[in-house]
């Protein structure tokens, strides 16, 4: 009997997918081009003009960041990218497409999809920067408190700028010459980056001293203090920029990354009910966030024969028109009306274009696919063998999922409105810029996480048995 | 452009769209990690420098190895307890499989005793289900109550069996 039969355990590395993710990123460059057609042959009856060159920029966008990918972070996860390029792709089809509304066009709003290509180059290009000069996410660790001032503020600087206009209400902007930041955005990474350092050296004693109380971990007072900061602040957000996607953001995400650094559930139950008494009391002398409350509770009060004072946009009532006039299967691009929306259809509001010409049938695939993206963030977070690299992909992609949330359930009207954007979907240079260096840093996680383990240090095989000496 | 054709293409866009996300969790799917359990043919003295799976090469092992799992005797014995060393308390089921012993990683049982050799002694059942030690050769030799065993030995339940300064014995 020359062979037996043994059992093993063996640490498997994943596999170098690079091949599956070319695979993939190739058909998700496709399904945009197939939309852009199906938008013009909608709209004029043939293929619009510059659909070649739109899809050849589209495919040189996700090859030269594939291309980065496989030389700087070749063990990194397949699916993050083809899922950010189809999603960057989708929308930009979407904004073409209301680009061409004439009642868009009359507003001024018919530009926006080369101004979009232009931002979504620029962040891939800063995709791929992230991707050479962050060698090791390990570095950010160093910055933990350099990025919680930046942070601050990022998050306090538009209160000092002078509104415009245009913003309507919420002051999330900056305003440098033509061009308009939103560093709440950038502030989504930074956050992370410092919570994540922060919690990696404090988790212990915000864990295990507590006592328990009805089946919670309540935490000694003074180990409350992080928390009651951080709300405090965002409480503030919501009073000076009277916005409440930023103030839900910042304070969620620092609920979820010290849920998942401390594993205790009464975090959770505090910081909800935090969150809501704050937001309730805000809502209750802010006359913007107001505003946005009683657009919530009755969005069709508008074009009722005495709208409530605080209500000024039928906005919210025709992107749930729009959602209804879709159905399951959708209108079909280009036939939709969801340029009703008027203002913000191309930001805050793409949705309601998604839902009407996709029906539920592709909101649903558009929501997996953010689900995807999430799900692999959090994979990589399982996956990755440093605290702090787990911190940060549970941050970042808890941030990415808190937007969605945010933002979905605002044009849905499940909460009340936010003036935040769909990640890669929606209109906004700020936005479009930040996720591509936030799906770099997670490719970068779950590189080193999936990185095979170097070889084994020689074993005690390799040593002499020692003699019995009788 | 006609209604035909447009409603063909909005439904194809979003069968491709969910294409997409099919094949994307179908990628998932392929690409769970992690520790993994393999059953491997291994024969003696080359199993390391074999790559950790090879399905193909398993199968006709396991079926080999079937007939004798299956002839197991009432009475036999179904574990492998060890007594004493450093591993004392540790249990293995017997199953059929051929058990070795030793302080090489990729032994059933691996010994943390300056005294085992890498391959030091397995143990299997006999075609009739009889369980079997044999001495591969160690350096210290493998004792069966006080006597060193020289050639393969049908074992009893109960009689400690030495190795190194581990003790093992089966046990019903």
């Amino acid at each position: 009997m020359s062979s037996s039969n043994t059992t093993t355990i063996t640490p498997q590395g994943a596999p170098n997918r690079r091949n599956t993710e070319l695979f993939l990123l190739g058909f998700a460059v496709l399904i945009p081009i197939f939309a852009y057609a199906n938008v013009g042959l909608a709209l004029n009856g043939s293929l619009p003009a510059g659909m070649l060159a739109y899809g050849l920029g589209l495919g040189a966008m996700a090859l030269i960041a594939h291309l980065a990918v496989r030389r700087f972070a070749p063990y990194s996860d397949p699916l993050l990218l083809p899922v950010a390029s189809l999603l960057n792709g989708l929308g930009l089809v979407l904004i073409w497409r209301l680009d061409q509304s004439p009642l868009l066009k009359r507003l001024g709003q018919g530009t926006g999809a080369s101004t979009q290509l232009m931002w979504s180059t620029l962040g891939i290009i800063l995709f791929v920067c992230v991707l050479i000069f962050i060698k090791d996410h390990r570095v950010l660790q160093r910055y933990t408190y350099i990025s919680m001032v930046v942070a601050l503020v990022l998050l306090a600087a538009p209160a000092f700028f002078p509104a415009r206009a245009e913003s309507f209400g919420a002051k999330i902007w900056i305003y440098i010459g033509p061009y308009s930041i939103q560093p709440g955005e950038f502030v989504k990474i930074i956050i992370a980056i410092f919570f994540a350092g922060y919690l990696m050296v404090k988790r212990d004693a915000l864990a295990l001293a507590s006592r328990r109380f009805m089946g919670l971990y309540l935490p000694r007072g003074r180990d409350l203090g992080p928390i009651l900061v951080v709300w405090a602040l965002s409480i503030l957000i919501l009073v000076f920029e009277t916005d409440l996607g930023t103030s839900l953001l910042f304070f969620g995400l620092f609920v979820i990354m010290l849920y998942v650094a401390t594993e205790r559930t009464s975090w959770i139950v505090f910081g909800l009910l935090m969150s809501a008494g704050g937001a309730a009391v805000v809502a209750s002398f802010e006359p913007h966030v107001h505003q946005r409350v009683v657009a919530w509770l009755d969005p069709m009060a508008i074009f009722g024969p005495h709208p409530p004072p605080g209500l000024i946009s039928d906005q919210a009532a025709q992107a749930l028109f729009a959602f209804g006039s879709g159905g399951v299967l959708g209108s079909g691009l280009g036939q939709g009306h969801s340029d009703l929306i008027k203002f913000a259809a191309k930001s805050d509001f793409i949705l309601g274009t998604v839902g009407e010409e996709l029906g539920l049938c592709g909101m649903m695939a558009v929501f997996v696919l953010y689900a995807l993206l999430v799900q692999r963030g959090m994979r990589t977070a399982l996956a990755a063998r440093d605290p702090f690299g787990k911190l940060l992909a549970v941050g970042l992609s808890g941030a990415f999922a808190l937007q969605v949330f945010i933002v979905a359930g605002g044009v849905m009207n499940l909460i009340p409105l936010t003036g935040m954007t769909m990640p890669f979907l929606a209109q906004g240079g700020s936005s479009v810029i930040t996720n591509w260096a936030l799906v770099a840093i997670l490719l970068k996680i779950s590189d080193t996480a999936r990185r095979p383990a170097p070889a084994p240090a020689p074993t005690t095989d390799a040593e002499p048995t020692q003699v019995v000496r009788l | 452009m006609s209604e035909l054709t447009l409603t063909v293409m909005r439904l194809g866009f979003l069968a491709v769209l969910w294409l997409f996300v099919i094949v994307a969790v179908q990628v998932i799917r392929s690409d769970l990690f992690g520790t993994r359990v393999t059953q491997r043919a291994a024969r003696r003295g080359s199993t390391s420098d074999r790559p950790p799976n090879q399905r193909q090469q398993q199968q006709p092992a396991r079926q080999q190895n079937r007939p004798a799992n299956n002839r197991q005797r009432r009475g036999a014995p179904t574990k492998l307890v060890v007594a004493e060393g450093s591993l004392a308390g540790t249990t293995v089921a017997l199953q059929g499989q051929t058990i070795t012993l030793g302080r090489a990683h990729d032994s059933t049982i691996v010994l943390d005793d300056d005294y085992a050799s890498s391959r030091h002694a397995r143990i299997y059942p006999d075609r009739d289900g009889q369980w079997i030690v044999e001495d591969l050769g160690s350096t210290n030799g493998t004792y069966m109550d006080r006597s060193r065993l020289t050639t393969p030995t049908p074992i009893a339940p109960g009689v400690p069996i030495r190795i190194g300064k581990t003790v093992i014995e089966l046990r019903k």
